[in-house]
């Protein structure tokens, strides 16, 4: 990993009108899916990517491959600044960056056979042709783990963690430099998930490649990341390297996230001081004032309803550890235990 | 007695492409107040095998019994079953979305349950849905309980089913991957739920499940399947601090857990097994690092395991006492495993068809 | 590779594919297995030969005049028609019986078929291919352009067609391509409207999202991506389309507004017949039952096609992997 950052992230915003009416087309709010992001990636490295469903991570990973057209914001892949580049301009770049999909079954055309699927970075980007690009594609099959012979084969005629394989083969065709990962392993067996992680680790090392890595599963994350960011209702809520993220939490939706995470082990299940965050998350249409967390968060004062909170170093963190909270949590504070001090709308809603 | 006892299950479906056999012979039980965990990967026939014992899959050939407080379920009537079904038998599905009607609402629903086995007045069967909303931490319960599925999150959907599940205090509560679709800590809230309760009203609990880890926190017992056929049964200590078959070992050290911090996972290698052409022999052997000789062409039986303690059994032919998942016992493993099998054996792709 | 290494070196070995040196290397795509599905469906393959038959007297209507000897518009009026001018019915000359002007009723019948099959597959097919057009554009463009074009589906849809088919030919008169043209243009929505719908669904698959993301171009993602997945339910419904334009084209003759007598379409038979049935019930009777055998042919193909198509099938096989 180099110190280098190759790709930037400033400011971003992804904001979907909601329409009411078809026939009038008028837009009744806006979905803050992503709702001002900075995030800056390094050269050879793993940024893990967590939050609930709906907090953003897709749309954000759609947002930096130029999928969809950012709402405001920048970002800055090497030298180049690609917000605005058009579809003909951002062509040459798309080279650079490519995407794993988390649905081993809906990110292969079912109609295509196999070879041709991984041979599409080929003849999208005219690259090679006829007897090279096969050659090339079974290149690519056999570096993933697939039988080069299956050339000829649909996708319905292999298991999940084998079409994970042939999206990863996909997606490393062209040599990109970094690849957005989007829950890669959460629709497979747990006896597959692992074949895939290494996988992907294998590859970075040979390669040098820079992953930005999605999934809710946060066990899976503290493995492969460097880096972890934690969404939030469309916002980074901490950032920071991954032991300093997993040891010391300071955002309390962080610890709760941690919290709950189901740990493969009684003894740590059991010694586990499980925080129960009462609610759901709220709507993203209309997301709460302050800090967003507000409504959920157990250490929430009116400070927090009022005045959102930047991201900032808590405590004595090293300062590639940030967090936007007001009241961060310390080393060692039992959040279960904390009383909201917040009479909060929710009557009856703490579990 | 034990509340529900399951003895040598077994559930086929014919298909245009030959028998799929789901369910080989599984046997199970569980009491009052216990919960076991059903793990497994994805058709393993763990869906199946609940699914028939309440008599809710059609088309399947059964053989088997299964004993709830005496009676039969399997050769019960169907009207009789249906009665037991949601009175005494609650159960939870996946997909919480598709469990719930769109069109009624979920206060209706619940009603309707209600009144369909008890003969509750329609404003008591409505008091009973709030109480049963309130119960399960629905806010506002008065006021949710008009609503309608699409207005209740993922999490809350499945707080209804539970409440609808619960609605006749059943004494045994089936939840199949009751958390699959939702968050962590969606999830935690729900399984803690399920745990109070438990403890309130003394239900049996079987919970599916893909995920060793849910299980670790609440399972007393977990059944270990694979290809429809039960590996490894043992009380939830045994099973992950000592493990006796291979298959529960390699699950265990794929998953990134504090214990093999640090190292590269470990995956089982090659890919589940086909339903319709079940391995012969042991159905793991085609992905076991250790398989034998013998594990090719004969299944090993259910057999106590690490010395039986709390009734841990395992379906596996390597010697009994090693138990554990740690690079000492797998060296133990392989060592056993190379004694006691010829070339033709050792070559992984020989026995996968 | 043993299974020592493979257990032991990273990384994974090349699984599954190496114990299946045994399977077919080729995959069969999933047209091919429905294709097998329809082959092993009895129904369906009785329906399809039947369909071939009555194509293949369609083709060679011609050998029907040579055999008989009886050209579909000639009037036998000593042989055909009784001395009371009473059409004679099923006998060694005339199989079918004649009709009221002496003509041979099976000959009339073999070269209705012509016309019935052309108007309904010509008709079926133009209707198909406007409707995947449009229909692809409203689903895959979206917004102004598929406001635009499903209202007008809808408008299409609403319109009284008969009134309308009277009208039309009324001002330009009838003729085969003027039917073939009423019957397509009142088909045409309903394919786009089930295309649009399917296109809806399959624009928001990550296999089109990958291709984006690879830098695929509209024209790519629709043709390559998008089309392939819509045509299985067209040719379901292009199965039950074609008897509906032939029963569309028999109404249309029937009312006189179709192909031009003395051209023979089973419709305008039909139409003639009604006044004669009492006295000729086989002039009633055969090109009816002409009708009825192809249209219930056409049908019964079309549900098998569905039921080959059915991804609950196309599951059961994937599992078999
Ligand atoms: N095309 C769209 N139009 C309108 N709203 C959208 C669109 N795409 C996403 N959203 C909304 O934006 C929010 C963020 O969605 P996104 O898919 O990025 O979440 P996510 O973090 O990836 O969730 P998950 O873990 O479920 O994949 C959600 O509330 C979602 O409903
Ligand atoms: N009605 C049916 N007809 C044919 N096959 C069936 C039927 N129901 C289930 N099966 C097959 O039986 C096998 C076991 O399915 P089951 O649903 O029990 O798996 P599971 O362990 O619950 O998996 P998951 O974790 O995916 O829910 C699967 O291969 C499935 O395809
Ligand atoms: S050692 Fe043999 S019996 Fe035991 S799991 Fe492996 S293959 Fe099966
Ligand atoms: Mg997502
Ligand atoms: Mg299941």
């Amino acid at each position: 990993m180099s110190t280098e950052t190759l790709l930037r992230l400033e400011n971003v915003v992804k904001h979907f009108p909601v329409h009411s009416t078809r026939l009038l087309r008028r837009t009744e709010g806006v979905v803050h899916a992503v709702d001002g992001v900075d995030l800056d990636v390094r050269r050879g490295e793993t940024v893990g990517l967590v939050g609930e469903t709906g907090c953003g991570k897709s749309t954000l990973a759609r947002c930096i491959l130029r999928l969809y057209d950012l709402t405001s914001g920048r970002i800055t892949f090497g030298d180049t600044d690609i917000t605005e580049l058009s579809r003909r301009k951002m062509r040459p770049h798309r080279k650079r960056m490519q995407m794993i999909f988390q649905d081993p079954y809906g990110s292969l055309n079912p109609r295509r056979r196999v070879g041709p699927i991984i041979g599409d970075p080929f003849a999208i980007q005219n690259v090679a042709d006829g007897e090279e690009r096969k050659r090339k594609v079974q290149e690519l099959m056999e570096l993933v783990g697939l039988n080069p012979e299956h050339y000829n084969r649909f996708p319905a005629e292999f298991s999940g963690g084998q079409r994970q394989r042939i999206g990863v083969a996909r997606a490393l065709a062209l040599r990109p430099e970094v690849i957005v990962c989007d829950e890669p392993v959460s629709a497979l067996d747990v006896s597959i998930q692992a074949q895939i992680i290494n996988l992907l680790d294998d590859l970075q090392d040979e390669f040098g490649l820079t992953y930005i890595f999605i999934a809710h599963d946060l066990s899976i994350v503290e493995r492969v990341s460097d880096r972890v960011a934690v969404m939030y209702l469309g916002k980074i809520v901490e950032f920071g390297p991954t032991e300093q993220i997993y040891n010391h939490p300071r955002h309390p939706y962080t610890k709760a996230l941690l919290s709950a995470m189901p740990s493969a082990d009684p003894d740590v299940a059991e010694a586990r001081e499980r925080i129960v965050l009462r609610g759901d998350v709220p709507s993203p249409i209309d997301p709460p004032s302050g800090c967003s967390f507000h409504p959920r968060c157990p250490k929430a004062q009116q400070h927090c309803v009022d005045v959102e909170p930047p991201l900032e170093v808590k405590f004595t963190d090293p300062p590639a550890h940030r967090a936007a909270c007001h009241f961060p949590v310390g080393d060692g504070e039992v959040l279960a235990h904390a009383t909201p001090e917040l009479a909060l709308d929710t009557e009856g809603d703490v579990l | 007695m034990q509340l529900l006892t399951v003895e040598d299950l077994k559930v086929s479906f014919p298909t245009p492409d030959g028998v799929v056999e789901a369910v080989r012979g599984v046997s199970f039980s569980v009491d009052r107040g216990k919960t076991l965990g059903i793990v497994g990967e994805s058709g393993s026939g763990k869906s199946v095998a609940t699914q028939t014992i309440v008599g809710l899959n059609p088309g399947g050939k059964v053989s088997g019994q299964a004993r709830f407080e005496g009676r039969d379920l399997l050769t019960m009537g169907r009207d009789e079953l249906r009665r037991l079904r949601g009175a005494e038998i609650g159960m939870i599905f996946q997909d919480p979305l598709s469990s719930l009607h769109p069109y009624y609402r979920v206060g209706w629903q619940i009603m309707e349950m209600i009144r369909n086995h008890t003969d509750m007045t329609k404003r008591q069967a409505r008091q009973r849905a709030i109480e049963l909303l309130e119960l399960v931490r629905i806010p506002q319960p008065h006021r949710r309980v008009d609503d309608y599925p699409f207005q209740f999150s993922g999490g809350m959907r499945q707080r209804a089913m539970i409440a609808m599940a619960l609605a006749l205090n059943p004494k045994l509560l089936i939840a199949d991957e009751p958390t699959t679709a939702l968050d962590v800590t969606v999830q935690a809230q729900i399984m803690e739920l399920m745990q109070r309760l438990q403890d309130e009203f003394d239900i049996a609990i079987i919970l599916i499940t893909h995920d060793l880890g849910v299980v670790a926190d609440v399972a007393d017992e977990v059944l270990v399947m694979y290809a429809g056929k039960p590996m490894e049964v043992a009380d939830r200590r045994s099973l992950y601090y000592r493990p006796h078959h291979p298959y529960t070992v390699g699950l265990l050290e794929s998953l990134p857990r504090p214990t093999n911090k640090g190292q590269r996972l470990k995956p089982i290698t090659g890919q589940p097994p086909s339903l319709i052409h079940p391995p012969q022999g042991c159905p793991f052997h085609p992905r076991c690092p250790y398989v034998m000789d013998r594990c090719v062409s004969e299944m090993p039986p259910l057999d106590d395991a690490d010395g039986g303690v709390a009734g841990h059994r395992s379906a596996c032919w390597l010697p009994s006492d090693i138990a554990g998942a740690s690079p000492e016992l797998d060296a133990q493993r392989l060592d056993v495993a190379q004694r006691n099998r010829t070339a033709v054996a050792a070559a992984p792709e020989g026995g996968a068809r | 590779m043993s299974q020592l290494s493979a257990a032991t070196a990273p990384p994974e070995p090349a699984e599954a594919g190496l114990s299946e040196a045994a399977k077919k290397i080729e995959g069969r795509s999933p047209w091919q297995l429905a294709f097998e599905r329809l082959r092993r469906d009895r129904v369906a393959v009785g329906s399809a030969i039947m369909i071939v038959i009555i194509a293949l007297i369609a083709i060679f209507a011609p050998l029907a005049k040579r055999i008989t000897g009886h050209g579909p518009a000639g009037q036998y009026r000593d042989t055909g028609l009784s001395p009371a001018g009473i059409p004679v019915g099923p006998n060694g000359m005339f199989w079918f019986g004649t009709d009221e002007l002496g003509r041979d009723v099976l000959v009339r019948v073999i070269y209705g078929a012509r016309i019935s099959l052309l108007a309904g597959v010509a008709a079926a097919s133009i209707a198909v291919l406007v409707g995947v057009v449009i229909g692809l554009a409203a689903g895959y463009f979206g917004g102004a352009v598929d406001t635009v074009l499903s209202r007008f589906m809808d408008v299409v849809l609403s319109l009284p067609y008969l009134v309308f088919a009277i009208a039309l030919v009324s001002v330009i008169g009838s003729s085969m391509q003027v039917s073939i043209g009423v019957i397509a243009f009142f088909s045409f929505s309903s394919v786009g409207r089930i295309v649009r719908g399917q296109v809806l669904s399959i624009k928001e698959k990550e296999y089109v999202e990958a291709a984006r993301s690879l830098g695929a171009g509209n024209m790519r993602i629709m043709f390559v991506d998008v089309l392939p997945n819509v045509l299985a339910p067209v040719i379901v419904y292009v199965t039950l389309l074609i008897p509906l334009s032939i029963v569309f084209e028999a109404a249309l003759s029937f009312l006189g507004l179709g192909v031009v007598p003395p051209t023979p379409t089973w419709g305008g038979m039909l139409s003639d017949a009604i006044n004669y049935y009492q006295v000729a019930w086989w002039y009633l009777v055969f090109p009816g039952a002409a009708l009825l055998v192809t249209t219930l042919a056409f049908n019964l193909l079309g549900d098998s096609v569905r039921d080959a198509f059915d991804p609950r099938y196309n599951r059961l096989f994937a599992a078999e992997e």
